[in-house]
């Protein structure tokens, strides 16, 4: 038996390491695989804690956790798309049209 | 013994492919290595007794969303983006505020811990069977929130569309 609190320091290490990669990288693609990755930490939080009250019901969450992940890859990366036929760049540095 | 064995090792693979995800200069690689990622939080997903939460792990995060960053990287692969520097200036100031942040929910998680031993609170699922148990939950308890999230899977495919067309007329 594993107890609860290891899932839950896995989920804040995967948090941690998404939110790095967010913070930290240039490449629009790489940004938008760690905001996966934090949902996935997310997800892991959820389980663990409906395993330890015995129901289903943040297995439930999780799939609506993995619904928003789909939807945000197919909106985020049609947005890459478009900024890719108009600024020839992925580069988050670079895309600074609202910037003053 | 065996479980955390099994537990050391998903997780070590989990957190030492996440940060491969992070460092990869090339964006392909970083892809193979997020599917590493998920597969190995699937496998805790398995270990918490979420069966169907797995399968769907690996039929829509691996074969869905993985494949569909995929197509975006091969699209718009840039052979300038890997030859250009990978963090930006402020990385050092992001890594430090990231590493308090796990520092600050760490110590949380170490001090609250004995909360976790005792409870084990009852209200078992009555019904034999992972999937069969979250498809009650899902449409029983929370059918107003399962037609939402229809709601906006649809909006999300019109506005990928949308997004991604050339020209709107």
């Amino acid at each position: 038996m594993i107890p609860t609190h290891w899932y839950l320091f896995l989920g804040t290490a995967l948090f941690t390491i998404g939110v790095i990669g967010v913070l930290t990288r240039r490449n629009v693609i790489i940004i938008l695989m760690s905001i996966e990755l934090i949902l996935n930490a997310v997800n892991v939080n959820l389980v663990a804690f409906a395993d330890y009250f015995k129901t289903v019901d943040g297995q439930a969450f999780a799939i609506f956790v993995i619904t928003d992940a789909a939807a945000e890859a197919a909106v985020g990366l049609g947005l890459i798309i478009a900024l890719f036929r108009n600024k020839e760049t992925v580069n988050a540095d670079e895309i600074d049209l609202l910037k003053w | 013994m065996l479980p955390q064995i099994a537990f050391f090792i998903l997780s070590a693979i989990a957190l030492v492919s996440a940060v491969m995800v992070i460092t990869r200069r090339n964006a392909v690689h970083s892809v193979i290595w997020l599917i590493v990622t998920l597969f190995a939080v699937g496998g805790v997903f398995l270990m918490l007794h979420a069966e169907f939460l797995f399968a769907v792990q690996v039929i829509l995060y691996v074969g869905g969303i993985m494949v569909l960053f995929l197509f975006v990287v091969m699209l718009v692969n840039l052979d300038v983006a890997v030859k250009e520097a990978q963090f930006n200036r402020q990385w050092h100031l992001a890594l430090a505020a990231a590493v308090i942040v796990m520092a600050e929910l760490g110590y949380g998680i170490y001090r609250g811990q004995q909360g976790f031993t005792p409870a084990q609170v009852a209200g078992a699922p009555a019904v034999a069977g992972n999937t069969q148990a979250v498809a009650l939950v899902l449409y029983r308890d929370y059918m107003l929130p399962v037609e939402i999230a229809s709601l906006l899977l649809l909006v999300a495919m019109v506005g990928a569309v949308i997004m991604a067309k050339r020209k709107l007329e």
